[in-house]
């Protein structure tokens, strides 16, 4: 024992000060984020947005666990966001009805109940699916969820028929002095959850569990050389990754008070899986930056375009192929670009590439929205910035072509510079 | 009463369909040995080992640890049960750092399970046997290296810094010392020697001059079935073996 008592290891592992500099104050900061904003005076739409937004965190990050931590590529994780959300309507029915045990649950707790469904449900579907990783695992739970999915429509006492279940979060005791009834108090539940949840999941990937999933991804045979059966970590990763799942289907339930059998179909599942991505899954935060930019697109860009779904999947194709790392990747690799031993040069190319991406999307802009209108049929033409851009006009793919063409010698351009500067 | 074999071997056997990789192979290792398998390309070393390991299940025969049947069970069972393992090509985990592979060795000793409650960054303990076990080999100055930036030798070293983190009583080494340039090899050495004091060790080579150096006994391994066994220098006098195997320019000058 004397070696181990004598040798300074001090030096190569992180010092406190840099502990909390690194792990605990982002945290804190985004904690202070969320109690800042109300503060601005939000309107009711964009109330109705950041929770969306704070739902989606927690549900992109825990999809996260799977994919990136432990490399299980799932289809099906909105099963378990489902099975969260359900459970916590039928408790919130129960606390109404003021039944037995239930009558003195606070509404506020009902994210710990969808926990334990999501984590119950994880427990259930993943004994036979995890025993595989790779594509089996993946194959197992597009069944998986496409079962689910179907159950959900039938079985009609647990799920509601095609209308769901629905209740009234105003009942039960309360917490915080919370009444849950205005969408401004409902904030403070879901900023609450939200935190919770993105702690949790961060606390998670310190614990040894945590640290043998990402061992487990890297190279499940070696695990089993240390003592370790991959297949049980698997397991393990895939009932909390199910149960911070529930804990938003349950943070979903309390704000839109119902949920429907949709909740489980493999829309909602795809979506998950595409905010995940695009933020960008080999960073802990990744999801945070794609759940956020997601649900914008999704609930405002439908206002201004009737093509906002093929935008998202040139954004999802384009961050696959260009950006593998994500948003988070692109963010934080222009925060090291900027410390870099030449941070002129770095900005540079930076803006050039920036430049003849904007130039490509404005091309890709004006051809969608010419030919959303064009077959639509209703003789209303694009006309940004009060420029008209019929289709009939030859300035019209006069300008997809030249901005098309100008971006991608842009881009060509910057990518020759970095090549350069390697 | 004696103490059991470390390792015993009994009629151990395996099949890849028609073709026989592993035949009758009958050999016991006591503890505290150093014993060194050898033999032409494909003779199935890296088959034995996994066999012993538990990767692979055995078409015949058994194996015990300390007496006690492993045959059958899955690898991380044995690697519980003492015996740890390495692997011919470097089997590392490399989207983590160095420190982060060998802390991941040592979880296990640690007693801490699939522990999801406590916080490993502030274990103590586990530190100080992962900074033990770096330091023995070599590795505390590039801890904080992601491990697939490592250069070779390293990764070498990491693959065993790894397989005696567990703190095993029995040590199967396969090939550590392959690809590397002879100051490399001579470093080695020197490290499996002190990581493996007063353990069992069972090693695959084809540097003769590792072998000779380092091992109490030897098998010869040719066809799947093993040719002899003995001390370096019954090996070296085996007429047979020498015919198989060795051939006169393969023993070490100084040695032969």
């Amino acid at each position: 024992m004397s070696t181990q008592d004598t040798f300074d290891y001090s030096a190569h592992v992180p010092s406190n000060a840099e502990k909390f500099r690194q792990r605990t104050l982002p945290l804190l900061i985004f904690a202070a984020i969320l109690v800042a904003i109300p503060l601005t005076g939000p309107s009711r739409t964009m109330y109705t947005l950041m929770h969306q937004m704070g739902i989606n965190i927690v549900l992109a990050m825990s999809y996260n666990m799977l994919l990136g931590r432990a490399g299980l590529l799932s289809f099906g994780h909105a099963v378990y966001f489902g099975f969260g959300g359900y459970f916590a309507m039928h408790v919130m029915n129960w606390i109404a009805d003021g039944s037995g045990i239930w009558g003195g649950f606070p509404v506020f707790l009902l994210p710990v109940l969808g926990f334990g469904a999501g984590a119950l449900a994880g427990a259930v579907i993943g004994w036979p699916s995890c025993r595989r990783a790779g594509t089996t695992f993946a194959m197992i739970s597009l069944g998986v969820a496409e079962l689910v999915a179907s159950g959900a429509f039938m079985f009609d006492g647990f799920f509601g028929g095609e209308q769901g279940i629905s209740g009234d979060r105003m009942n039960g005791p309360q917490m915080f002095g919370l009444t849950l009834g205005p969408i401004s108090q409902v904030y403070w539940f879901i900023a609450f959850w939200t935190i919770v949840g993105v702690a949790g999941m961060y606390a998670f990937t310190r614990t040894p569990l945590g640290k043998l999933s990402e061992a487990t991804r890297d190279n499940p045979q070696r695990v089993q050389f240390i003592g370790y059966n991959p297949q049980r970590v698997r397991y393990m990763v895939f009932i909390f990754a199910g149960g911070f799942a529930g804990l938003a289907g349950a943070m979903s339930a309390v704000n839109y008070e119902i949920f429907t059998p949709d909740a489980f179909s493999l829309g909602p599942s795809g979506f998950i899986l595409i905010m995940a991505y695009v933020g960008g899954i080999t960073y802990f935060v990744g999801p945070i930056f794609g759940a956020i930019l997601l649900t914008y697109m999704q609930s405002m860009m439908s206002d201004f375009t009737d093509a906002w779904l093929l935008y998202l999947g040139v954004l999802f194709i384009s961050i696959v192929m260009f950006a593998p790392r994500g948003l988070a990747g692109i963010v934080f690799g222009f925060g090291a670009g900027l410390r870099g031993p030449r941070p002129r040069a770095f900005l540079i190319t930076w803006l050039t590439h920036l430049a003849g991406i904007a130039l490509m999307l404005i091309g890709l802009i004006v051809l969608v929205e010419i030919a959303v209108r064009w077959s639509n049929g209703y003789g209303e033409a694009f006309a940004p910035f009060g420029l008209p851009l019929a289709q009939s006009n030859p300035l019209s793919w006069l300008l997809v072509l030249l901005s098309a063409l100008a971006g991608g010698a842009l881009t060509r351009r910057a990518a020759r510079m970095r090549e350069a500067q390697a | 009463m004696t103490l059991p074999p470390a390792l015993s071997i009994r009629g151990l056997s395996k099949s890849f369909g028609p073709a026989r990789i592993i035949t009758d192979v009958t050999l016991d290792i006591a503890p505290g040995e150093r014993h060194a398998i050898i033999g032409p390309n494909g003779a199935g070393k890296s088959t034995l080992f996994n066999l012993i390991s538990g990767l692979y299940f055995p078409t015949a025969g058994s194996v015990a640890l300390n007496g006690e049947n492993i045959s059958g069970l899955p690898p991380h069972q044995i690697n519980r049960m003492g015996l740890s393992r390495s692997f011919q090509v470097s089997n590392i985990f490399t989207n983590m750092t160095v420190r982060e592979n060998v802390r991941c060795g040592v979880l296990n000793t640690m007693g801490l399970g699939y522990s999801f409650w406590s916080n490993i960054g502030a274990n103590k303990t586990a530190h100080a046997k992962t900074f033990e076990i770096l330091e023995r080999c070599g590795l505390s100055d590039k801890a904080n290296v992601p491990a697939s930036l490592l250069p070779y030798a390293d990764q070498r070293s990491l693959e065993i810094a790894i397989t005696i983190a567990g703190d095993p009583d029995v040590i199967l080494l396969d090939e550590p010392t392959a690809g590397m340039s002879q100051s490399e090899t001579a470093r080695a050495v020197d490290l499996i020697a002190k990581a493996t004091e007063g353990k069992t060790l069972l090693i695959v080579e084809h540097d003769m001059g590792v072998i000779f150096n380092l091992a109490d006994r030897i098998s010869v391994l040719v066809y799947g079935e093993i040719l002899a066994t003995g001390t370096p220098q019954e090996i070296r006098g085996n007429a047979e073996v020498r015919e198989a195997y060795l051939g006169d320019e393969a023993l070490p000058e100084e040695l032969a």
